[in-house]
C-alpha cells in the first residue's frame, strides 16, 4: 500500500512541479492557477494530499502491527531502524511540502515547527537558521523547502524503501501472524508469486487507487488565504500528524516539549529491538494471553491520564505553571516532566508486580501506553482545541 | 617477501582511504559553502532598522499601538515610559495580537498571555517579549528594528521616558 501511495504521490508531485513556481510572490497564485485554470489540477493535487495523508497513517499503522506481532526481533532488528526512518522521512516531506502552497496555514506551521528546533539546546538556533536560510520564513526558506521536498527527501525514501524490501526478502518474508497455541515454527507451504500473490497485490493497489481518487476528487485538497505574517490565525494548527506534539507543546516548556520527551521516546522505540529479551519469538498478536491483558490495562490506563492530565493541566494548575514564581524551567518543565517519568516507573514497577510478566510483555504495555497516549493528544489536538487553544467540544469549533 | 608485500598493500590502501576521505569532506567543504554564500547574499541589504513612530503626544498612557512594517508594538505604560516589544510570540514564534478589552496579548498558537509590559502572564511562554531600543529625540519616538533583545522578565531599567 504504502508503496503504491508513494508511486501516486511521485506521479502527481512530478506533474505540479511543471506548473509550481517556488517564490514567496509566485507561490500561492500558482496554486491558484493550478486550482481553477490547470485542466485537471484540481483532481492531481488533491490526490498528492491525500496519497500524502495515507501515506502517514498507513506507515504508522505498519509500524504498529510490526511492533504488536514482534517482527522486530533478530533477523529483522535492522529492519527496524530502517523502517523508522522512513517513517521520519515521510514525515519530513510532509512538513516541507506543507509550507508550499504558501497560505496562512502553511506559513504559521512552518514558523512554529521551526521555532521549535530553536529550543534545541547547542545546535538549535543554527539548525534553525540554516533551515529558514535566514532569520524569517522568505524566499531562501521556500527554496530550501522546494529542494528538500521534491529531489532530496524523495531520492532518500525510494533508496531506503528498496532497502527496507530487500531486507525484508533476507529475513524469509515477513512475519506470518499465527494463533497463540502454535508452536514456534509451523511448516510453510510456499506457492508461486505468480499469480497467487501479485494478483492479490494488485486488487488492493487498485481499491486504493479508486478510494484516493473518490476522496480526491469530492473532498479536494485545502487551500487558505495568502500568507500574512503580521496575523496569526486563531487557532494556529500544524497538520494532523502534528498535533499530538503540538499538544504537549501547551503542557510542558519548551525545553522539554522539543526536546527531552521526544529524544527519550525516540531513543526508546529506535531501542526495541535491542533490549534483551526473554524470548525472540515473533508472530503472536500481543505475544499471549497476559500479553493481551497487560497491553488492555496500558490502553486503559492511557485513555483514563492522558485526558485527566490534559484537563488538571488546563483547569486546576495555574498560568503560573505547577510552582508559580519558580523559574518557568522549573515549574513548567522539570516538575511536571519529573511527574510524567515518575509515573512511568510507578506503572512499570506495577506491571513487574502485578502480572510477574516476562520483558517481551512489559516492553509491550509500555509501548501501548505511549502509542494510546500519543494518540489522545493528537485526538485533542485535532477536535479539542478551539480559539486561543482553549479546550471545546467538536461541535463548538 | 610476503610481509614486505602485505605492509606495502595495507599501506597503499591506507592512502588511497585517506585521500577518499579528503576528498569527501572537500566536496562537502564546498557544498556547504555554496549554500552558505546563498544565504549570505539573502540576509544583505537590510536597512539600519530605525523606525520614526510619532510625536510623543500621539500615544496616550496605558495604550499599546501596533507598527506593521517594524512588526513591533508599541506600549505606554501608566506611568507615562515607552516600550517597543517585538510582535512574536517568545514560545514559538506567532504573531500576537493585542487584546484591548483584557489589556494583554493573546498568542493564537499555544495561549500564552503577556501584559502591557511583556511579562508572562501565562505560560507555556518562556520569557518576555524580546524589545527594540527606543530613543525620544526632540519629542519624537524612534524605534530601533534592527535586533531584537532578549530578556527574562521586565525591569524598570528597560523603560524609556520622555
Amino acid at each position: 500500500m504504502s508503496l503504491v501511495l508513494f508511486l501516486m504521490l511521485i506521479s502527481t508531485g512530478v506533474l505540479m512541479i511543471f506548473v509550481y513556481e517556488p517564490s514567496p510572490q509566485r507561490a500561492y497564485q500558482s496554486i491558484l492557477f493550478m486550482e481553477q485554470e490547470v485542466l485537471f489540477g484540481r483532481l492531481i493535487r488533491g490526490v498528492h494530499y491525500w496519497s500524502a495523508n495515507l501515506l502517514i497513517a498507513v506507515a504508522a499503522l505498519h509500524m504498529l502491527r510490526v511492533f504488536l506481532t514482534g517482527a522486530f526481533h533478530p533477523p529483522r532488528q535492522s529492519n527496524w531502524i530502517i523502517g523508522l526512518s522512513l517513517l521520519f522521512l515521510i514525515l519530513l516531506s510532509g512538513f516541507t511540502g506543507y509550507l508550499l502552497p504558501w497560505d496562512q496555514t502553511s506559513y504559521w506551521a512552518i514558523t512554529i515547527c521551526t521555532e521549535m528546533l530553536g529550543y534545541m539546546p547547542g545546535i538549535g538556533p543554527t539548525l534553525q537558521r540554516v533551515i529558514l536560510g535566514g532569520t524569517e520564513i522568505g524566499s531562501a526558506t521556500v527554496i530550501n523547502f522546494y529542494a528538500l521536498h521534491t529531489i532530496v527527501v524523495p531520492f532518500l525514501l525510494a533508496m531506503l524503501m528498496t532497502w527496507h524490501f530487500w531486507r525484508v526478502r533476507l529475513a524469509g518474508g515477513v512475519v506470518v501472524p499465527r494463533d497463540s497455541g502454535d508452536g514456534p515454527e509451523i511448516g510453510t507451504d510456499y506457492v508461486p508469486f505468480i499469480p497467487n500473490l501479485l494478483v492479490r497485490e494488485i486488487a488492493v493497489a487498485l481499491i486504493l487507487i479508486a478510494f484516493v481518487l473518490v476522496v480526491a476528487i469530492v473532498f479536494g485538497a485545502p487551500l487558505g488565504e495568502l500568507a500574512n505574517p503580521g496575523v496569526s490565525p486563531n487557532p494556529a494548527k500544524a497538520p494532523w500528524y502534528f498535533l499530538g506534539f503540538q499538544e504537549l507543546q501547551l503542557h510542558f516548556h519548551p525545553l522539554f516539549a522539543v526536546f527531552v520527551i521526544p529524544l527519550v521516546v525516540a531513543i526508546a522505540i529506535l531501542g526495541v529491538p535491542y533490549l534483551r529479551y526473554d524470548s525472540d519469538l515473533s508472530g503472536n498478536w500481543f505475544l499471549s494471553e497476559k500479553g493481551q491483558r497487560m497491553a488492555a490495562v496500558a490502553a486503559g490506563t492511557a485513555l483514563l491520564l492522558t485526558p485527566l492530565w490534559i484537563l488538571v493541566d488546563e483547569f486546576v494548575v495555574g498560568p503560573g505553571g505547577w510552582l508559580p514564581g519558580a523559574a518557568p524551567i522549573i515549574s513548567d518543565g522539570l516538575l511536571p516532566g519529573g511527574a510524567l517519568a515518575a509515573g512511568v516507573v510507578a506503572f512499570y514497577m506495577l506491571l513487574k508486580k502485578f502480572f510477574s510478566a516476562s520483558k517481551n510483555e512489559t516492553v509491550q504495555a509500555l509501548f501501548v501506553l505511549l502509542v494510546v497516549g500519543f494518540t489522545i493528544l493528537t485526538v485533542t489536538g485535532v477536535w479539542f482545541r478551539g480559539a486561543g487553544m482553549a479546550l471545546v467540544w467538536p461541535w463548538q469549533m | 617477501m610476503a610481509d614486505v608485500d602485505k605492509t606495502r598493500r595495507s599501506f597503499l590502501s591506507r592512502i588511497l582511504s585517506a585521500l577518499g576521505a579528503l576528498a569527501v569532506l572537500e566536496a562537502g567543504w564546498i557544498a556547504a559553502s555554496f549554500l552558505g554564500s546563498r544565504r549570505r547574499q539573502a540576509t544583505t541589504g537590510e536597512g539600519d532598522g530605525l523606525q520614526v513612530a510619532g510625536p510623543v503626544e500621539r500615544f496616550e498612557a496605558g495604550t499599546v499601538t501596533a507598527f506593521r512594517e517594524g512588526e513591533f508594538y508599541l506600549a505606554r505604560l501608566k506611568d507615562g515610559g515607552f516600550l517597543a516589544l517585538h510582535r512574536k510570540c517568545t514560545h514559538l514564534g506567532c504573531t500576537v495580537p493585542w487584546i484591548p478589552d483584557e489589556q494583554r496579548f493573546t498568542c493564537p498558537c499555544h495561549a500564552s498571555a503577556f501584559d502591557i509590559r511583556g511579562d508572562v502572564l501565562n505560560a507555556p511562554a518562556p520569557r518576555a517579549l524580546d524589545l527594540f531600543p527606543v530613543r525620544i529625540e526632540n519629542g519624537i519616538v524612534k524605534v530601533d528594528t534592527s535586533k531584537p533583545v532578549r530578556r527574562a522578565s521586565f525591569e524598570s531599567h528597560q523603560v524609556t521616558w520622555v
